[in-house]
């Protein structure tokens, strides 16, 4: 099971869930991606310690996919 | 190609870079060589300001000793300039004081995923997470980083935050890590460089709370990958 959360002010919130074969249940994870990514966030896959990468388009085979704020300098 | 076991760099592979560096297009990027050059203007700083206002302080003595209370002031001077900017330094990862918001403990187990056992337990101990990568071994906290560089003789610190105001802390905390983790010498980029010396200056500083994170990170900076 592959998810998309998002880090927001309630810790995170699970915003999808998909497995490979659910056709639907992908097609509807990406549309709440893309639609997250239009308000902003970055979406955000962690390959293990030390290793992240950023992905523009939801995987379907990523375990979770983390949807983050933008940083910026204080 | 990777190298000790950490990502491409954004430089071999720009598809990497971190996408906050496009609204800081005047900078450029932070590399191990410009840190170091940074580095050693800030220790050019700190002389220009200490040294001048010793030498005041010796030639007053030297020429009239009644003016002892004026080379007083004149030390005091070389000492508190360079103390101010190690606060600076502190302050970027000093624990921001506030009620602990209600997602923290969904945040903070959160955040444990992301971070290997023993990293973890030093997190929840300082508030800091520590990150070994490429330019260093870094210490990241809700609001701003340090970065000890390799052989642990230096530290940089650098004010960066998230930009969503209402996360909580171990949230903010995710947001940098995973920055970081994306591309490094970008989050070094986009954020803002506060402070540079030894790390003996940013540890009396720092909230002691978070000095055994930065001993943990000098000891990693040391030793061999």
């Amino acid at each position: 099971m592959s998810r998309l959360i998002r880090m927001d002010n309630t810790g995170h919130s699970t915003l999808a869930e998909w497995t490979a074969g659910d056709e639907a249940a992908y097609t509807a994870a990406v549309e709440t991606f893309r639609r997250q990514l239009d308000d902003g966030y970055i979406g955000v896959v962690s390959d293990g310690p030390g290793h992240a990468t950023q992905v523009r388009e939801l995987p379907v085979d990523a375990a979770t996919v983390i949807l983050r704020r933008p940083i910026a300098g204080g | 190609m990777e190298a000790a076991g950490f990502p491409q760099t954004a430089e071999e592979h720009p598809a990497a870079a971190l996408p906050e560096l496009a609204a800081v297009p005047w900078r450029r990027r932070a590399s191990e060589a410009s840190l170091r050059t940074r580095g050693r203007l800030w220790t050019l700083t700190t002389a220009a300001h200490v040294v001048p206002f010793i030498a005041v302080a010796i030639v007053l003595m030297l020429i009239q000793p009644l003016s002892a209370p004026v080379a007083l002031a004149s030390l005091a001077h070389a000492w508190i300039i360079p103390e101010l900017y190690a606060v600076r330094g502190a302050n970027t990862v000093r624990p921001k004081r506030r009620a602990v918001p209600v997602g923290e403990s969904v945040a903070q187990g959160f955040l444990g995923d992301l971070l290997g056992h023993d990293e973890r337990e030093l997190q929840r101990r300082t508030g800091l997470a520590l990150e070994r990568a490429r330019l260093g071994v870094w210490l990241v906290g809700e609001a701003g980083a340090v970065l000890v560089t390799p052989g642990g003789r230096r530290v940089h610190c650098f004010c960066v935050t998230a930009a969503d105001k209402e996360l909580p802390p171990s949230d903010r905390i995710a947001h940098l890590l995973l920055a970081l983790r994306t591309d490094e010498s970008g989050f070094a980029t986009v954020a803002n460089h506060a402070f540079s010396g030894a790390p003996w200056r940013l540890r009396r500083r720092m909230d002691p709370r978070g000095r055994p994170a930065l001993a943990a990170a000098r000891a990693a900076a040391t030793a061999p990958q």
